[in-house]
């Protein structure tokens, strides 16, 4: 229902996947909820296919230049420490589209307020907002937050006394400047449009990559938090798949994982 | 000259004198604690001269006083014994081999910044191991102090033969045991009603001071008037014939044994511990609430005991009671424990003849007094107040150190408190799966400027320390929020830690402020009692489980001379027709403050959004207000975060003509346009627009003001009562 509906702001076309046998009662079903979908209008189609899930889901996203892969997960149960632990993470790290997991799908819309969004200093960062805004149009979210997560390392000051401590309360609000003035500049480029409707507000933590923006996220109930992929190369390759890691085994909310799909 | 220099010279006069005194107080004891670990007397002295002026020059902390420590008695009696096989003096050679090891390994405990080692460790465990420590300490001295030097054994058996003790005492025909008991007793009585006697002069000398003057004293006395003086020098402190000259030197051919291995490591751990828990609570008594460098005092202090180590001298630790010493006698900076440590050895230079006089049953009382106050039973009873588990960690901890040594006794200590932790929330899961998770959230708050901190999982004494670094790197003049909502279980240590820190930053200008605790069950009505979350239970009494918060909100109840009722209660009709909880279902509502005339209430209110999955339980903390008059239906709101809830219930937009500046930072909305208009005059909105940002909401009849989705702190709630009054006076109009 939930996909549904995101098709419908989104304006594409939805492709059900089930993996598993098809038997008449589960096609039933399935048509059944297909017949309560509020927009008739929409432009939909059902595979079928049986196998490994993840390997299935894997192939059938590719051969069939899907945009966004939306799955569905517990917050925190055994079933989703299984589930996310396994099938959802590892299409996550390995998937080539960007992923939407659903906590929380609901029959009836419930709205969508307020979207979290990172501000890594990254170059898929631009993408990631300019992604959560036009998110933000499309489901009439009122307000974004971009959070910028400095690492405490670059704080280079370990705090011990008096002297020390108001080096780093000196340096942090440095960074936080620099941090802010680079999302100042990121939000600058982005086309107006997308900007003016919705009120953008930036927030710097200090604390632990990838950590800090789920635990935020959950403190001021955000419906949507916004992240960057994890990089397949590179040094990060090593820092974000903890990230992500953090996020998956404790979804704060809703999660939408974008891809550079370029 | 610069400012820091003439303020320096300025209370360098205070600071000697200080020194002075401490150094009245080290005197005994640094005889009696190297005594009391059967090493020359002497050691303890230096131990204290070295710790005095290395620590000073080079320390990080800023009213300390360093020198043997009473912790150590045990472990180096212990090593002593166990290196010596027999020999006490070869043994003590090889003591100060580990002595200056451990020295080495605390230098290098300070480079690694493990300045926080103290954090791992349980409370009650401590406090059970301290006790312990007290009970060995005056299980062997008893005996010293009433003239029986002999005896020997285990803590436990020394202790039961305490009765057996006084009992040979009484039919001794030795005069010199009488003597000697008498001593003890005088001694022991100065140490107890010292505290007692309120007069100036007499404090103008420390306890223990009176007790080597009288005791010497009396042997000059004796002399005088030709008695010979009753006590051999088998009952009188030996001192070498010349102190420069005879010092000890380290024996290190037992370098690598296990029994040094073993010692070694003793001594640093209660070196450490006993150094960082001593700077902890001394930074909360300085009167200029400076922050130690515990890092920095570490390499000083190692320094200092490897140093200490080869002029065979004992440890060089923290001390705690000679600190507060220091600071009652309005030490300022660390030139007090450098003079305590040069006046002490001028001390013993000049007076080296008198101090051979003094009696051990002397020294033996001071020891026994500080033991007893290790644990004493006021301390039993404070820990079984705080809650059934701590007491019962206390306990095992204690008697376990009793039975074996100080390292299994802590050992156990942490290993029974994760258990019984794990056993009161009935999960392994919630310790294990979250240990190595990151679970602290903290950020600035970007409206206010205050620190807003989070904590999920589980707080307790195996990651308080992430807590603690996060707390350390916020100024203390600052205010800090903790919401403790998220974790499902805080426990006593982290409680006990949280209001060390709430103390610093209110000393300093800032606060702390814990909410969400309310949720938490805890076993007794003590302040630093366990929290756990209750399982979901609705309406169950939250009385019993006052938090701080709570017994704040009481005395701002007072403050105003408003009631304060911390029940639920779940007739929440008056609020139910406000718009903002139309989609929201009211659950129930506690901590009531309200006024005399019912006119103004704040509480806190638990409602619910959404449904089934969907649904959030949320907590917050809102004014309510009823008028004498009616108002037009409104909402005033920020940025119309809400608005399509305010469409739905048939408000439009309401602009006020020439105030462009409100327009823009407000959004209000309302039924009537024109009768919301006639209530925003000039003075209300200036009166809007120069105060912090509230949600406030008409119903008709009363006004609700929200300021936040989550329960406010107690100074947020003051200036939410300030607010609310201050409109309420404006609207009445």
């Amino acid at each position: 229902m939930e996909t549904s509906r995101l098709a419908h702001f989104f304006n594409s076309k939805l492709v059900l996947l089930h993996v598993g046998e098809k038997t008449a009662d589960k096609a039933h079903r399935i048509n059944g909820i297909l017949d309560k979908i509020e927009h008739k209008d929409l432009d939909f189609e059902i595979h079928w296919e049986t196998g490994d899930p993840v390997e299935t889901i894997l192939k059938a996203s590719q051969s069939n230049d899907v945009d966004l892969l939306v799955l569905g997960a517990m917050q925190r149960e055994n079933v989703f420490t299984f589930y996310v632990g396994s099938i959802a993470r590892k299409l996550t790290r390995q998937v080539k589209c960007s992923v939407l997991l659903l906590i929380k799908p609901a029959q009836v819309r419930v709205p969508c307020q307020h979207i979290v969004v990172n501000g890594l200093d990254d170059p898929d960062t631009p993408t990631a907002i300019r992604c959560a805004l036009y998110t933000a149009n499309a489901l009439g979210a009122k307000r974004v937050t971009i959070v910028e997560e400095i690492r405490q390392q670059e704080v280079q000051v370990t705090v011990e006394d008096d002297k020390s401590l108001r080096q780093a309360t000196l340096r942090k609000e440095r960074l936080k400047a620099r941090e802010e003035s680079r999302v100042q500049h990121i939000l600058e480029a982005m086309p107006e449009e997308l900007t003016s409707k919705v009120s953008i507000k930036s927030q710097s933590i200090f604390g632990k990559r990838g950590y800090s923006i789920g635990h935020y996220a959950e403190v001021i109930r955000a419906d949507l938090l916004v992240m960057n992929a994890p990089r397949k190369s590179g040094v990060l390759d090593r820092i974000f798949p903890h990230d992500i890691e953090y996020i998956l085994s404790d979804l704060p909310t809703d999660v939408l994982i974008i891809r550079n799909s370029s | 000259m610069s400012e820091a220099s003439t303020t320096f010279l300025r209370s360098l006069p205070k600071n000697i004198f200080s020194g002075f005194v401490v150094s009245l107080i080290a005197l005994p004891l640094g005889l009696g604690l190297a005594l009391a670990s059967e090493a020359p007397p002497i050691s303890g002295i230096i131990a204290a001269v070295v710790g005095g002026i290395v620590v000073a020059l080079f320390g990080g902390s800023h009213v300390t006083i360093t020198g043997p420590g009473n912790g150590l008695v045990i472990v180096l009696l212990g090593a002593i014994t166990a290196l010596g096989a027999g020999d006490m003096y070869q043994g003590f050679l090889y003591t100060l081999a580990a002595i200056v090891v451990s020295g080495v390994l605390m230098l290098l405990l300070g480079f690694l910044k493990l300045g926080r080692l103290a954090d791992f460790f349980p409370a009650s465990a401590i406090q059970g191991m301290l006790a312990a420590i007290g009970i060995g300490i005056l299980s062997k001295q008893f005996h010293i102090m009433i003239g029986n030097a002999e005896a020997k054994g285990s803590i436990v058996s020394l202790l039961a033969q305490i009765p057996s003790g006084l009992w040979e005492v009484t039919k001794s025909m030795d005069p010199a045991i009488w003597v000697a008991a008498a001593v003890g007793v005088m001694s022991l009585m100065i140490m107890i009603f010292y505290s007692k006697i309120r007069n100036p002069y007499f404090h103008l000398i420390p306890a223990p001071m009176w007790i080597l003057i009288l005791t010497v004293g009396f042997s000059y006395a004796c002399s005088w008037f030709a008695i010979p003086y009753p006590l051999s020098e088998k009952y009188l402190v030996s001192i070498p014939d010349n102190v420069m000259t005879n010092l000890a030197f380290p024996d290190f051919s037992k370098a690598f044994t296990q029994e040094f291995a073993v010692a070694v490591f003793a001594i640093t751990f209660i070196a450490s511990i006993e150094s960082l828990l001593s700077i902890k609570a001394i930074d909360k008594l300085d009167p200029e609430s400076r922050r130690s460098n515990v890092n920095k005092d570490l390499k000083a202090l190692g320094l200092a005991t490897v140093i200490s180590g080869f002029l065979g001298g004992l440890n060089v630790v923290t001390v705690i009671a000679r600190s507060s010493v220091n600071v009652n006698n309005n030490a300022s900076n660390r030139s007090a424990n450098f003079f305590h440590g040069l006046i002490l050895l001028a001390l013993v230079l000049l007076f080296q003849e008198q101090l051979r006089r003094i009696p051990l049953a002397a020294l033996a009382a001071i020891l026994v007094y500080t033991g007893y106050k290790l644990a004493s039973p006021a301390l039993f009873r404070r820990i079984a107040g705080i809650g059934k588990e701590q007491f019962a960690i206390f306990i095992i901890t204690l008697l376990t150190t009793i039975f074996t040594n100080l390292i299994t006794g802590i050992s156990v200590g942490i290993l029974v408190t994760f258990i019984i932790h794990v056993i009161l929330n009935k999960s392994v899961g919630l310790f294990i799966g979250n240990l190595f998770k990151p679970n602290i959230l903290m950020f600035k708050e970007a409206d206010e400027g205050n620190y807003y901190i989070s904590v999920k999982y589980f707080s307790s004494f195996v990651n308080f320390y992430k807590l603690k670094n996060k707390l350390d790197a916020v100024p203390e003049s600052e205010s800090v929020v903790l919401d403790l909502s998220m974790a499902s279980f805080v426990d006593h240590t982290v409680m006990e830690g949280l209001q060390n820190y709430s103390d610093t930053f209110t000393k300093r200008g800032g606060s702390i402020e814990i909410i969400g605790l309310d949720k938490h069950g805890a076993d007794s009505v003590h302040p630093f009692a366990i929290r756990k979350i209750l399982p979901f239970d609705p309406l169950k009494p939250i009385e019993r489980y006052f938090t701080k918060r709570q017994s704040d909100l009481e005395n701002t109840a007072a403050d105003y001379q408003w009631n304060y009722r911390a029940n639920k209660n779940i007739g929440v009709d008056f609020l139910s027709n406000f718009i903002f909880f139309r989609t929201r279902e009211i659950r129930y509502f506690y901590n009531t403050l309200e006024d005399d005339q019912q006119s103004c209430r704040v509480l806190d209110v638990e409602f619910t959004e959404g449904q089934f999955i969907a649904k959030e339980v949320i907590k917050s903390t809102l004014m309510y207000i009823t008028l004498d008059r009616s108002l037009p239906v409104f909402t005033l709101d920020r940025e119309g975060l809400l608005s399509f809830l305010y469409t739905g219930a048939g408000f439009t937009d309401v602009t006020i003509p020439r105030h462009d500046y409100f327009n823009r930072r407000f959004h209000l909305s309302g039924k009537d346009p024109k009768a919301v208009r006639l209530v925003f005059t000039d003075q209300l909105i200036l009166f809007l627009e120069s105060h912090p940002f509230y949600h406030v909401e008409s119903n008709g009849n009363a006004i609700m003001i929200l300021k936040k989705e989550r329960l406010l702190g107690v100074t947020e709630i003051k200036a939410m009562i300030y607010f609310g009054q201050e409109l309420r006076s404006l609207l009445q109009v």
